[in-house]
């Protein structure tokens, strides 16, 4: 009889298995690839479905363990968490999973890829499986440096476009910097706590009475992973570029998921980070400024996708935000509910991509709303539930932040006000822009059509779990049974309410007669435009970083290595090899004068020394 | 100066110069006349030494009989060099001296002391065929016989070196 | 100038065996190298002559007519050698004849 522990790795190896099968078998076959890899994530969506329900129900679900490294006093357990943290995170991978499975039956129709396509998405869904039931540090790692080598796969997924190429090797590189921090910090804890599992770590870290610079690094290393998986400054890089990959992929992997991935790390840890308060204060600012800096980004970007990748860089500043100040609960929820309108979002816009046969400029589209109202009410509603309006899901997650932001921290709370405004204002401004008015470009816009019901009807899904996660709270209560909102007035919330509904105006007045282009925000904000529309130049800093520093002490290194290494040491070695080697070769080379002028010499070196 | 002295010094002077011209001459032909040359005035050089018997063998066996062969083989395989011996010639430029300056480095110790190793004159030797032979017909009758027969080799070696090349 | 004795003879010897030598080094030409060689076995010869005058020994003319017997067949030999190389290789030129290069 299969127990609930039984069906844990289940839903984890599923999706291996699908991958494999595709990966070997079935790659000339789209259909049976997309049915394996679909098959399986709606397998662990439903067997999920069961997990909830029997941890909400209360039973101690309890995944069979097998020892997988016994070392002399030291055992490494291949194991699962099941708890509620877990169980509601592989709610939402599952869910949305499947939900972007299916649309991506028909986003990626006619693809040559097709089958590569659903075996790279089945990888992923392992690993990111693999995150989130982790037992221990190990098992985490192996799992969040698999979802990077999926996650490369799929952004490179259009390989022979140099642009996705790039997009790829960037992603795994800053993720690499990143993942070093991670390692050294899952190493430094092993190494002074003997363990790595997070029950025994939990119980056993406030108790080694470690100092409050030990505690600070091994936090802070830990966060380096965090801050490379959920792109937060200054490792934000790599999202944008990531969109490179194609529309289900941003939505899964770059939005709902595996970008959470470290959010959902940091949860999971809190033990650790609660030991530091200073680390705490530097992620939440970490996060605060995130937060603040990708929203400012967003409001000067014209790529639909880029648009939404900032969003969602802003929002992991959120939640990353939320965990700093020791609000894990509400950092949850909101992971949750963001997965939800984000990944509709994102497959809103992939809805309008395809209409416009991959045109992304939102200054060329306008008027899609009546020619595809399906996407058009469903990005309506993603975007309201971003922006936090009552009564949609986002409302309620970013308002608990915000409350529990108002007292810990006041100057963070404003920023997260602002932040809040401008989500408003550049969600309104994407949304007026690409579907009201006239179309801009006819050719482009001009004969858009709906979509198929594949790719609407997870639109829909999407859009209903979009405007009921948030109600009564229930999420939070789930993951913390005595979970009291701070208190607070109608006032307040009418106030939260009021901020992005501002963005929302303003956004509407700037754009309500179907402006050609940006002009009018660019006088408006003047230098700061070009600011914002370059990034506030990071990118190029890094180049300069690379290039010039980097780049430099390379250069240095390769001279002392040609002069040094190659010049005197190898150089030297083989010169006087050769050196010998020519001196031999007259001895051998033929020359019958030489050898007789040899034969002389020696003759006349041997009478001089008889004749001394 | 007595005229002992006087030949002397035409002799070997004589037979020097013939050997630079030797050494410097672009022909081959013209080397091995003044070889024969050379060898003439070295016969002198013998006479002078009283040893008679080697100023004849030296006439009839080197002038007369090894250099004619010289100059036959010479003239019948009628080989210029394309360049001057003296052009692109690195290794004898070089080479040259440093022979020339090692030999005399090895042999000035023996010609300092040479004076030292001469008789009184009333125990000079005289060369005559008498005096030359009957040792060599006595105490070294064995290496005559061994020189005999490297002769015979070398004729049979040379009569095989000249045949015409057969196939196998 | 004093008497010329056993030492001038040698040192016309030791001269004629420098140019021999130099004739051997700076020619190319196989025929003049092996006149550098003959000039060599004369040198010597002149210095064993002249040992055995003022020695006042025979052995110095008998090996000397001993060198002149077998350079004969040394110079037999070595022209054939020449002649042959010759017929093969169309040269005699010691610096293009490197086939036994190691």
């Amino acid at each position: 009889m299969l127990t609930n522990g039984h069906l844990v790795w289940l839903i984890l190896f599923a999706p291996l298995l699908a991958a494999a099968a595709i990966m070997l078998f079935t790659r000339r076959l789209p259909r049976v690839s997309a049915g394996l890899s679909i098959g399986a994530v709606v397998l662990g969506f439903v067997l999920s479905l069961k997990l909830f329900v029997a941890v909400l129900q209360g039973e101690a679900v309890v995944a069979p363990s097998v020892v997988w490294l016994d070392l002399a006093g030291w055992q490494l357990v291949w194991a699962a968490t099941v708890d509620r943290l877990s169980a509601l995170m592989l709610l939402v991978v599952t869910g949305v999973g499947a939900t972007i499975h299916v649309y991506s039956l028909g986003y990626m129709r006619g693809d040559s890829g097709f089958a590569r396509f659903f075996g790279c998405l089945a990888l992923f869904m392992f690993s990111m499986l693999g995150i989130v039931l982790a037992a221990n540090f190990i098992q985490m790692f192996i799992f969040w440096e698999l979802v990077g080598v999926s996650s490369y796969l799929l952004i490179g997924f259009w390989f022979e476009r140099p642009s996705a190429a790039e997009a790829g090797k960037k992603a795994f590189i800053v993720n690499r910097i990143g993942d070093f921090g991670f390692l050294l910090g899952i190493l430094l804890i092993g190494a002074l706590a003997g363990t790595f599992n997070f029950a025994e770590l939990a119980a056993k870290w406030p108790a080694l009475g470690l100092s409050s610079g030990v505690l600070a690094l091994a936090a802070g290393l830990i966060f380096c992973g965090a801050v490379g998986k959920s792109a937060q400054f200054p490792l934000h890089v790599w999202l944008p570029d990531a969109m490179e990959g194609p529309t289900p992929v941003s939505a899964l992997i770059h939005a709902a998921t595996m970008v959470a991935a470290g959010v959902y790390m940091l949860c999971r840890v809190a033990w650790l980070l609660a030991a530091s308060p200073e680390i705490m204060n530097l992620i939440a600012w970490t996060g605060g400024l995130t937060a603040l800096m990708a929203a400012l980004i967003a409001v000067a970007q014209r790529d639909i996708k880029r648009i939404l990748a900032y969003s969602t860089l802003s929002q992991l500043g959120y939640m990353v935000m939320a965990v700093g100040l020791g609000a894990t609960t509400e950092a949850m929820f909101h992971l949750t509910t963001h997965a939800f309108f984000k990944a509709l979002l994102f497959l809103g816009a992939g809805s309008v991509i395809i209409a416009l046969h991959h045109e992304q400029d939102i200054f060329k589209m306008g008027g899609l709303a009546r020619k595809m109202p399906v996407t058009f009410v469903t990005f309506l509603i993603g975007t309201l539930a971003l922006g936090g309006i009552w009564p949609l899901a986002g409302f309620y997650s970013k308002d608990a932040i915000l409350l529990a932001e108002m007292d810990a921290n006041r100057p963070l709370f404003v920023m997260a006000l602002i932040t809040a405004g401008l989500t408003g204002f550049y969600m309104a401004r994407a949304l007026i822009v690409a579907f009201l008015g006239q179309a801009r470009d006819q050719k482009v816009a001009g004969h858009a059509h709906e979509s198929p019901l594949v790719v609407t009807l997870p639109l829909v899904l999407l859009a209903i779990m979009s405007v009921i996660a948030g109600w009564h709270e229930e999420i939070p209560h789930f993951l913390k049974p005595d979970f009291h909102e701070h208190p607070h007035g109608v006032g307040i919330l009418l106030g939260f309410l009021a901020i992005p509904l501002a963005g929302f105006l303003l956004a509407w007045l700037l754009y309500r007669r179907g402006p050609a282009d940006d002009a009018r925000l660019r006088s408006l904000l003047g230098p700061l435009y070009g600011l914002l529309e370059n990034k506030f130049y990071v990118d190029e800093f890094y180049l300069f970083l690379v290039n010039r520093v980097q780049g430099g002490l390379a250069a240095l290194c390769a001279g002392l290595d040609l002069v040094l290494v190659r010049g005197l040491g190898v150089g030297g070695v083989s010169g006087l090899a050769r050196l010998a080697g020519w001196c031999v070769r007259l001895l051998q080379g033929g020359s019958l004068r030489f050898y007789l002028l040899a034969t002389i010499l020696g003759v006349a070196a041997f009478l001089l020394w008889i004749g001394r | 100066m007595t005229v002992y002295d006087a030949m002397f010094w035409f002799f070997s002077l004589a037979l020097l110069l013939c050997g630079v011209l030797v050494l410097i001459s672009r022909d081959a032909v013209a080397s091995a006349l003044f070889m024969v040359l050379g060898f003439i005035f070295l016969a002198g050089l013998y006479l002078l030494l009283e040893a008679w018997f080697l100023a004849l063998i030296q006439i009839l066996v080197y002038a007369g009989a090894i250099m004619v062969l010289f100059l036959f083989v010479v003239m019948l395989l009628d080989f210029r060099e394309k360049r001057r011996w003296w052009h692109g010639n690195l290794l004898g430029w070089l080479g040259a001296p440093l022979a020339v300056a090692a030999l005399l480095a090895a042999l000035l110790p023996v010609l300092k002391r040479a004076g030292a190793l001469a008789d009184a004159p009333e125990k000079w030797f005289e060369g005559t065929l008498e005096n030359v032979m009957t040792p060599v017909f006595t105490r070294y009758l064995l290496p005559v016989e061994v020189t005999a027969l490297i002769l015979l080799a070398a004729t049979i070696g040379v009569v095989v070196l000249g045949r015409k090349e057969t196939k196998p | 100038m004093m008497h010329v004795g056993l030492e001038h003879y040698l040192a016309v010897s030791g001269a004629l065996f420098a140019l021999g030598l130099a004739c051997i080094v700076l020619r190319r030409n196989a025929l003049l190298v092996f006149m550098g060689l003959e000039l060599n076995l004369n040198a010597a010869n002149l210095a064993l002559v002249a040992f055995s005058r003022y020695g006042g020994h025979a052995e110095g003319q008998v090996l000397a007519t001993f060198i002149i017997a077998i350079a004969a067949a040394e110079v037999a030999i070595g022209l054939a050698i020449i002649v042959a190389l010759f017929r093969r290789r169309a040269t005699i030129v010691t610096d293009l004849l490197r086939s036994l290069k190691g």
